[in-house]
């Protein structure tokens, strides 16, 4: 295990070279969240990287990851633990097969040990930091689960413990580096964000997103990496439905690659959009005519630039 | 800080004293001169008279954040205090403007201070065109503010009797005298709307369930021993869909809009998870002014939030904005949508078959309310009405207080899927 970093350009650095590049206000959060070990909640537009952190973080601090996906319906029994009621059954037939010289206090003190505990995410997370091994705890998703599995969320993010009626209270030694995500699909409840550091993890700059492409897709050339950047920038500024974000960027140089492309084309440019957009009404506006100006406009910026820079 | 406020030193000394293992005062007192602690004191009651929820726990984490994390420069300090105060992204640009005003001229923070506390106000109030006007409103509460725009058409006298209710029922919004109005108002006021319940994939014990409830079993033979097997059910728990509502008030739908705002107010008031938007020319979301439990209230704020009463309709490019902007925050959890509207368009249905069509396919039950059905022999033939017609999954009337009974009585029932095109 790694130690963890003591200030927020190491916080970055560390980041970095997990292979995520982080901006100032998103290393000063994920640095505080480490230092005075609270929950960390991020949101921001799907695809720019949010889950991402917790697997870095994982990596690089050589923790394990526990990840809870959030849905509809996720309750106590898929999220925290569930008794094994089979087994309980058993038990109690073999009691009673061995001949009643149990009594039931100690019947039911049996019956709800930790072996017939199946342990769910929330609850492995806190198993494991009790064997020292502090997991990076990712809850993913949040808004996608109804609004009351917020309020079992609260006892952990606070204290970073569960309680069980029949079992107990289990507590973390050291606290899991817990993350929290949201796609804003519905308000998650300020009790929730009040336990939290909070950031709002934007779409990143161009200079930003083509260090992310240099890292992630080395094997992208230089001028392809360039035109990919100043295109997806200047959808964005485009109001569509969906912007493309930082995972599509990678996804669509990756699929450009693949096709053996150097340079951006029109044609290859409307053969590859379904890797970039994801809406039918989006894709129609964009192909063709618009996403060849969008290209001119793309490579006469490009062109103005060297000019300018060859001139100096 | 010549004059220091008792109030705020009293706030100071109790977060501080739950510290344990760190005295932030001790340690900012070398950074500087034992005034950051303070600073974030008076920096978060700023934030908190400005609308931002920060309790004195923020405070302290606040504290311990910006010892953790150092002050370098100011963007460090300024990324630390927002990781700590700001909750959600519509807080940032009044958190900005706080953190500007408060740590960049620290002539400033004297003066706001003694604004912040009554009896000590300072003579001149500082230049205000920057500030945001809730910053400006909570720093200069006491300077002169216009009062809040009254819709005088809106006001009503809450008197009356209800003999002639029936009658009242069946009347034409549109035609009723203005006290007939007032009495409409107060009838929709009172009005419950049961509302249909959906099945969610979490359980609660029922006595009439169709599972097994086997953790309740257990743990009642585990105290009555292996003989006594009482079984226990459980059932699907049920919830409400949330509720959207559109609701147009250009000028032709005028008198309805006004009077359904108040069956609005009802629904907001009765229920969770209810949005309400009114749309124009340009669309504005008023739930949280019709959460004011007074109606009277909730409709004036409503009408200081809407620039474009009366005015043209532009129903594609609102469903569009609603789509883009709102549609994935609240359309989750198969809501159901009400769209208010005559379908009567300035633009002619420009952009409207595509909006409807993708904001049906987002919804779960999209209900158009059309006031024009109230004539036997309408069709939706207008070309917005007719893009709209066929992308809706029921089109009902609703111009007069039954066909708003029958509107509540109807979200009470499983959608019926007809195409709302009246024979």
């Amino acid at each position: 295990m790694t130690i963890l970093p003591t200030t927020v350009p190491e916080t970055k650095a560390l980041l970095q070279s997990g292979g995520y590049i982080a901006d100032e206000g998103l290393s000063t959060a994920v640095f505080l969240a480490l230092k005075l070990q609270r929950p960390l909640f991020l949101e921001g537009e799907a695809g720019v990287g949010k889950t991402e952190i917790a697997k870095v973080l994982s990596a690089q601090l050589g923790r394990p990851l526990v990840r809870l996906q959030c849905y509809e319906g996720l309750d106590v029994s898929s999220a925290v633990y569930e008794w094994n009621y089979s087994r309980q059954l058993l038990h109690i037939r073999a009691a009673e097969a061995a001949g009643g010289q149990t009594s039931v206090e100690s019947l039911e003190r049996d019956l709800y040990s930790a072996a017939y505990l199946l342990k769910r995410p929330l609850l492995q997370a806190l198993e494991l930091s009790q064997t020292g091994q502090s997991p990076v705890l990712l809850i993913d998703e949040l808004d996608r689960a109804d609004e009351p599995f917020e309020a079992f969320l609260l006892e952990l993010l606070a204290d970073y413990q569960v309680t069980i009626p029949e079992f107990g209270t289990i507590k973390a030694v050291t606290p899991p580096i817990t993350i929290l995500t949201s796609n804003r699909t519905r308000k998650v409840h300020d009790a929730v964000r009040r336990r939290c550091f909070y950031h709002w993890v934007d779409y990143p700059s161009a200079d930003r997103e083509r260090a992310i492409l240099a890292l992630k897709a080395p094997n992208v050339g230089r001028e392809l990496t360039d035109q990919i950047v100043a295109f997806v920038n200047a959808l964005r500024q485009m109001d569509l439905y969906k912007n493309p974000g930082v995972s599509e960027t990678l996804e669509w140089a990756q699929a450009l690659t693949q096709l053996n492309c150097v340079a951006l084309d029109p044609a290859e440019v409307d053969r590859t959009l379904g890797t970039l957009l994801k809406y039918q009404d989006d894709i129609s506006r964009i192909q063709g005519s618009e996403a060849a100006r969008i290209l001119d406009q793309v490579k006469s910026e490009a062109r103005r630039q060297q000019f300018e820079a060859e001139a100096r | 800080m010549t004059t220091e406020p008792q109030a705020a030193n009293d706030n100071a000394a109790a977060p501080q004293s739950r510290t344990v293992r760190l005295d932030p005062n001790l340690i900012a007192a070398h950074i500087d001169g034992g005034r950051i602690a303070e600073n974030i004191l008076f920096f978060a009651r700023l934030l908190r008279a400005s609308g931002l929820p920060v309790g004195p726990d923020k405070v302290l984490l606040g504290t311990r954040a910006v010892i953790a994390a150092g002050i370098r420069d100011q963007r460090t300090l300024y990324w630390t205090l927002h990781a700590v105060f700001v909750n959600r992204r519509s807080e940032r640009e009044i958190f900005n403007q706080a953190f500007v005003m408060f740590w960049r001229d620290p002539g400033f923070i004297n003066q706001m201070l003694s604004l912040m506390v009554p009896g000590l106000r300072a003579e001149q109030a500082p230049d205000d065109k920057a500030l945001s006007r809730r910053l400006s409103e909570t720093l200069f509460k006491h300077a002169d503010r216009p009062a809040p725009q009254k819709d005088d058409q809106l006001e009503i006298d809450a008197e009356g009797t209800f003999s002639q209710s029936e009658l009242l029922a069946s009347k034409d919004f549109e035609q009723m005298s203005t006290e007939e109005l007032a009495r409409a108002r107060s009838a929709i006021r009172r009005m419950t709307l049961p509302f249909e319940e959906i099945r969610t994939r979490r359980f609660v014990s029922s006595s009439k369930g169709e599972r097994i409830d086997l953790r309740r079993i257990l743990r009642e033979s585990a105290s009555k021993g292996a003989d006594h097997l009482q079984l226990h059910y459980k059932s699907r728990m049920t919830r409400r869909p949330p509720l959207i509502v559109l609701c147009d008030i250009s000028g032709s739908m005028d008198t309805y809009a006004r009077v359904f705002l108040h069956f609005l107010h009802a629904l907001t008031n009765d229920r969770d998870r209810v949005f309400s938007f009114l749309f124009g020319t340009r669309l504005s979301h008023v739930t949280r002014s019709l959460k004011s439990r007074d109606p009277d209230v909730a409709i004036a704020k409503v009408g200081a939030d809407v620039t474009d009463w009366s005015g043209g309709t532009r129903i594609g490019a609102s469903i569009e904005e609603f789509n883009r902007r709102w549609a994935r925050r609240v359309l989750g959890q198969n809501a159901t949508v009400l769209l208010f509207t005559d379908g009567l368009d300035r633009e002619g249905g420009q952009g409207l078959e595509l909006a409807a069509r993708r904001l049906k396919a987002s919804c779960r039950r999209l209900i158009w309310l059309n006031p024009l059905m109230r004539y036997d022999r309408y069709q939706p033939i207008a070309a917005g009405a007719e893009a709209l017609s066929q992308h809706v999954t029921e089109m009902r009337s609703c111009h007069n207080l039954k066909s708003l009974e029958d509107l509540a009585a109807a979200l009470r029932g499983p959608p019926n899927e007809i195409k709302g095109r009246r024979a």
